[in-house]
């Protein structure tokens, strides 16, 4: 069990670009030196709407790439759905606009220490993190395959440049509108079976963590899932956004997923606890 | 601003400002340590610490509402043996000082828990949490109840001594919170916690049921501050000589003000917290300011101050 988010800092941020892709917009923020202390699976909170907003909760979402080489000095790139009134505001947000961040947030994806064959599953926005831990494993030497899901082609999430670095990608939806008609889950048993998976790293809703960790367990194979519940602060101290999960005592926990997660051991969640306990 | 008093005490406990975290609202301090430092504060009040180590209620816990949220918890915490094994130490390591809030099933529970306190160097007071509207049994709501509220103080003080401060935390979910208010303060309280959570429900139209999993929650923010704002006047106008702790939606230094006109000695800073972990330091200095510029000498002189005559 971690005690605080040892890195977090409140800041405000400056808005550099904001592009629609898709059913999603693209936001990169001014972090400036912060960039170096978030790893991929941290994740930001920001405060939505006005200072005096009726809306007075932040709103999470996951870090999908840093990068510290851009012209504006250090970045953070967000991908956000404008689903709920809080996402619709920050996506209808313009360029210089000045956001009030909490970042970086959150356990991040452990790195192998050795090349090791990753196997990367994203449903619907939830990809957008693992582009990000894909070029680190890339840099590390990993092998990068990718399958990405969704109901329908248009809830991919799946930019140009971020398919430079993995080595396979494949796509599936529920409805056959793009890639191949069914789930994230078909193939992971085989490819288990064949030998080309050391490592599961995966995001998205929690039927589809909870499905991956089943084959992960059945097939021995680590399995790092960043987990979803909703959270009122970010920091740690609102007891919101708990998942009951084995602790190292062998007791079931019910951890923080702001600061024992979003990043966790799929083998450790209770899933079939969530929401009953 | 040089000569501006800006303490307060509640019972015979003096603190340097009329800040302080709410309880459940910044765990045992450690959280927003990082982001100011305690020390600069009233006092942290602990989240409601219970006997035995527990897990608190299912997801969904929290569902946002209009200017507030709700919330179930359902008191999760570690149990007082690793509270006072991990919290208190730290907390008194950092020089901070520390209002212990404690929660109980019954009424021999919360004096079980005082007995615990009782030894425990570094403690500037205890809140007792009688109004946790997140309990199973409804019916556990002692501060609905004068008789049953006057039980678990009485149980407390006898247990605690003399020494320690006895605030307790009423429901504004009642009829006549004076009434309350009264039974408790004759039962040994030396002041009053105003207020918890109102107890609240949203149900979610998309699956047409309660969306917490609890089904019912406290509803906190600056929604309910106007309520909070009622039970303090209400109470000091009953009680103008017991000290109030007041909280409920305050998130800027004139928010606190109101509830110190109201007849608050301290306030708690709860929900705010959570969407800006630096709010309690924000509240505290344009409080400070707002107090200087309306021409008062200390904070002593604004407590009740919209009870005035004439």
């Amino acid at each position: 069990m971690n005690l605080i988010n040892r890195q977090a800092q409140q800041l405000s941020s400056t808005l550099i670009s904001n592009k629609r892709i898709g059913q999603y917009n693209q936001l990169l923020l001014n972090i400036g030196e912060l960039v170096h202390s978030c790893r991929p699976g941290n994740f930001v909170a920001i405060a939505v709407g006005s200072e005096n907003s009726g809306m007075i909760l932040r709103r999470a979402f996951a870090i999908s790439r840093v990068s510290h080489r851009s012209e504006y000095g250090g970045t953070m790139e967000l991908i956000v759905a404008p689903h709920g009134a809080g996402s619709r505001w920050l996506c209808a947000q313009e360029e210089g606009a000045q956001l009030d961040i909490v970042v970086p947030l959150g356990t991040a994806f452990g790195i192998p220490t050795a090349p090791a064959q990753a196997l990367l599953i994203g449903g619907g926005y939830g990809s957008a993190p693992l582009f990000g831990l894909a070029e680190v494993l890339k840099a590390r030497g990993c092998r990068v395959d990718m399958i990405l899901g969704a109901s329908s082609a248009g809830k991919i999430y799946a930019p140009t440049e971020g398919k430079r670095s993995v080595n396979s990608l494949k796509i599936y939806t529920e409805d056959g509108s793009a890639g191949i008609l069914g789930k994230v889950t078909d193939p992971i048993e085989q490819l288990i079976l064949e030998g080309a998976v050391d490592v599961i790293y995966s995001c998205g809703p929690m039927g589809m963590l909870s499905a991956i960790s089943s084959l992960a367990k059945a097939g021995d194979i680590v399995h790092q899932c960043a987990v979803e519940e909703s959270m009122a602060c970010g920091i740690g101290v609102c007891m919101t956004c708990v998942i009951p999960v084995e602790k190292e005592d062998g007791e079931i926990g019910m951890l923080r997923s702001c600061i024992d997660g979003p990043v966790m051991d799929g083998d450790k969640v209770q899933w079939h606890l969530v929401g009953r306990v | 601003m040089a000569n501006f008093d800006f303490s307060t005490t509640l019972g015979n406990s003096w603190f340097p400002t009329p800040l302080f975290t709410a309880s459940g609202c910044a765990s045992s301090g450690r959280e927003l340590s990082q982001f100011f430092s305690l020390r600069e504060i009233g006092a942290v009040v602990t989240k409601s610490i219970m006997l035995k180590p527990r897990l608190g209620r299912p997801t969904p816990r929290m569902a946002e509402t209009p200017s507030g949220m709700l919330n179930s918890i359902g008191l999760q915490g570690p149990g007082i043996d690793a509270f006072l094994a991990n919290d208190i130490p730290w907390l008194v390591a950092q020089n901070v000082k520390v209002i212990v809030s404690i929660a109980g099933e019954s009424v021999e529970e919360y004096a079980v828990l005082a007995r615990r306190l009782r030894a425990v160097p570094g403690i500037s007071a205890v809140e007792v949490n009688i109004s946790c509207p997140n309990v199973e049994n409804r019916g556990l709501v002692f501060a609905c109840d004068p008789m049953a509220s006057r039980a678990v103080i009485e149980g407390v003080r006898r247990t605690l001594g003399g020494e320690i401060p006895i605030f307790a935390k009423l429901s504004p979910d009642v009829t006549d919170i004076a009434e309350i208010a009264r039974e408790v303060v004759s039962a040994g309280a030396d002041g009053l916690s105003l207020i918890n959570t109102v107890l609240g429900m949203v149900i979610n139209t998309d699956t047409m049921r309660p969306h917490l999993a609890g089904k019912t929650g406290g509803l906190s923010g600056p929604a309910i501050r106007p309520v909070a704002v009622r039970a303090i006047y209400q109470v000091h106008q009953a009680l103008p000589k017991i000290p109030i702790l007041g909280m409920g939606g305050v998130r800027s230094g004139r928010d606190a003000l109101e509830l110190i006109l109201a007849g608050a000695s301290g306030v708690s800073i709860g929900t705010a917290t959570f969407s800006n972990p630096h709010a309690i330091i924000d509240v505290q200095n344009e409080l400070c300011e707002l107090l200087i510029s309306k021409g008062f000498n200390s904070l002593r002189e604004a407590v009740g101050f919209a009870h005035r005559l004439d």
